[in-house]
């Protein structure tokens, strides 16, 4: 028969000097990788983009920016007529014509000046693009000096409805905010297209054109065919595919960066919780010899020990969630490709607090499981013997 | 052999036991054979090293023998693998500490009940059991205190209540009064006394204390890992 499990609630309670050490160390290293991939998780979601698969983006023939590139009015023309481009009721490609700029203003947070992309969108862009909504206030009005921000925009820049936004000189209402399902949009200004080129000096043509395909597979035959076509020099690609190419190397960096973190500090707080319990145990000898002599055998004792261990890591996870709780919503950011700043929000997701968990009660028994070998295996004897 | 010609409680025979420290064998007991009938009260004296305690730990089954038998209760406890020796030990041998070994985060009360919970016993049963070995002692009152909430003496009539709890047929102590000022030395020398008495217990007592082996009924000598006398 097992020893009773409020042997080993009461010895973690009484022994709270010397067990707060191994609480608070693997607290810390469950905290930091809570944090982490609270951070990784917002950040690929921002990157990731609401790309559909349906959606082609065109840009022009080598560049690999939005800001880089540039399609002329009249190659737009010809592109849009293709029959495999999908139209509305009224015969009208679904397409969306987009001019983009970058605009820099002072961050709320400490007053540095970044970078923000302003696009300029068709009032199609919404339905094209997908994903979106307004969450306050409401759509520009065509030919007024109206835009909307993304909600990041108006967190970390205080640009709230009924506030002016300056955009190459000249002032602009903020007349709502939108939402773009945690995407990198949410971190850009966008306005009505024909009022913004003018000021914006993009009159002569967008910087990216994005379409929707009738039918998904036919994707390649429309990239062949606009790609190799000389008359309007264009690279295509799947939405998705080409926002995923911009972020795709700092989001792996990142992962990896939080997947290493979280090893060497789980093998840090491994060794830290070791040495706890090689204390509790070397505490506790001639209690061990004890119950041995009483007749409770090694297994009882090793399973004794790993319960302890577990319930001190569980005690260690519980507060590890509990302090990374604070970081869900917190925003950060990285810059794009256009040179200018995408914020992301923390996502700390119970699927995250519970791998937190498991990780911590994982540390603790691997720690416990060698010093708990040692007790069971002590002779009894020897384990009288110690003070 | 004792005198009624019933097998005797404890016989040990002919038992070496060597210690290997480092390159260097330390002989400990030297072909020692030693009789214990049952109801007996041995105290086993002798200068420090001369193997007194080595003989008590064969004798309470947690430690081997290198050479020879122990005979105890009618087991060879030698032949005895690891945890059916646990087993063994629950159901024959009551331990009496020197420093009383109760577990500090336990009660008085869970402290009697652990031999118990190696049993079939029910919760409500263990308790009873506990109950009653803690009214034998004397400490019923205490049987929520902790062990910090009582003295020397106390506490080693806690221990001795779980000594007995799971009603062994022999007591093995370890110098029971040599942590306690005389008084309580006395109370648990009469305690000692009442349960070989009435409750039949065999008992095996090391002491360096002269009055505690005077309450034995027989004393045996031990000198450089032999008896004697």
């Amino acid at each position: 028969m097992a020893l009773p499990i409020t042997y080993n609630v009461r010895n973690v309670r009484v022994r709270w000097q010397l067990t707060l050490l191994a609480v608070v160390g693997i607290a810390l290293v469950v905290t930091t990788i809570v944090f982490l991939t609270a951070m990784a998780s917002g950040f690929s979601l921002a990157l990731r983009a609401t790309g559909r698969d349906d959606n082609a983006m065109i840009v022009q023939k080598g560049a690999n920016a939005e800001l880089t590139s540039g399609i002329g009015r009249n190659a737009a023309q010809v592109l849009l007529v293709d029959p495999r481009i999908a139209r509305d009721d009224q015969g009208w490609p679904l397409s969306s014509p987009e001019i983009l700029v970058v605009a820099s203003y002072p961050r709320k947070a400490d007053g540095a000046d970044v970078n923000v992309s302003v696009r300029g969108v068709t009032p199609r862009a919404f339905e094209v693009r997908g994903g979106l909504r307004i969450v306050a206030g409401r759509q520009v009005q065509p030919g007024l000096p109206e835009v909307i921000v993304g909600e990041r925009v108006r967190e970390r820049y205080g640009f709230e409805v009924g506030s002016k936004v300056s955009i190459q000189n000249k002032p602009w209402e903020v007349v709502g905010v939108f939402a773009a399902e945690g995407s990198g949009f949410e971190s850009e200004i966008w306005g009505d297209l024909e009022t913004m080129a003018e000021p914006l000096r993009r009159t002569g043509g967008y910087q990216a054109i994005v379409v929707r395909l009738a039918d998904p597979s036919t994707f390649e035959a429309f990239k062949t065919a606009w790609e190799g076509d000389p008359q309007v020099q264009v690279s295509v690609s799947r939405e998705r595919a080409f926002y995923e190419a911009q972020a795709g190397p700092i989001a792996g960096a990142l992962l990896g960066l939080a997947g290493f973190v979280g090893i060497v500090m789980g093998v840090g707080a491994v060794f830290g919780a070791m040495n706890t319990m090689y204390g509790i145990v070397a505490s506790r000898t001639r209690e061990i010899g004890t119950l041995r002599a009483l007749g409770f055998s090694r297994r009882a004792i090793l399973a004794s020990f790993l319960t302890e261990a577990a319930i001190l890591a569980a005690f260690g996870g519980a507060l590890g969630c509990l302090l990374a709780l604070p970081a869900n919503g917190i925003s950060g950011a990285t810059n794009s490709a256009n040179f200018s700043e995408i914020a992301f929000a923390f996502r700390v997701t119970p699927p995250t607090l519970f791998a937190g968990m498991v990780f911590a009660v994982m540390m603790g028994i691997v720690g416990g499981l060698l010093p708990a070998l040692r007790a069971a295996r002590l002779p009894i004897t020897t384990a009288l013997r110690e003070v | 052999m004792s005198g009624n010609g019933k097998a005797p409680m404890v016989a040990v025979e002919g038992v070496k036991k060597v210690y290997r420290r480092d390159a260097e064998e330390v002989k400990v007991l030297d072909g020692l054979s030693l009789e214990v009938p049952e109801g007996d009260f041995v105290a086993l004296m002798g200068p420090s090293g001369s193997g007194k305690t080595t003989l008590l730990n064969l004798i309470a089954g947690i430690d081997r023998p290198t050479a020879g038998k122990v005979i105890v209760a009618g087991t060879d406890v030698a032949q005895l693998g690891e945890s059916e020796l646990a087993r063994w030990r629950s159901r024959n041998v009551g331990f009496i500490f020197q420093f009383y070994n109760l577990i500090p985060v336990l009660t008085a009360e869970e402290n009697v009940a652990l031999p118990l919970l190696l049993t079939n016993l029910s919760k409500k049963e263990r308790r009873e059991r506990a109950l009653t070995a803690l009214k034998v002692v004397g400490l019923a009152e205490r049987s929520q205190h902790y062990p910090r909430q009582l003295s020397g003496g106390q506490e080693q009539r806690v221990a001795i209540a779980r000594a007995i709890v799971a009603d062994p047929k022999v007591l093995v102590a370890d110098e029971p009064t040599g942590d306690l000022d005389s008084k309580s030395a006395e109370e648990i020398l009469a305690l000692m006394e009442t349960l070989n008495r009435d409750f039949g217990k065999t008992i095996v007592m090391v002491t360096h204390d002269p009055r505690a082996a005077q309450r034995a009924h027989t004393q045996h000598h031990l000198e450089k890992g032999v008896l004697s006398l």
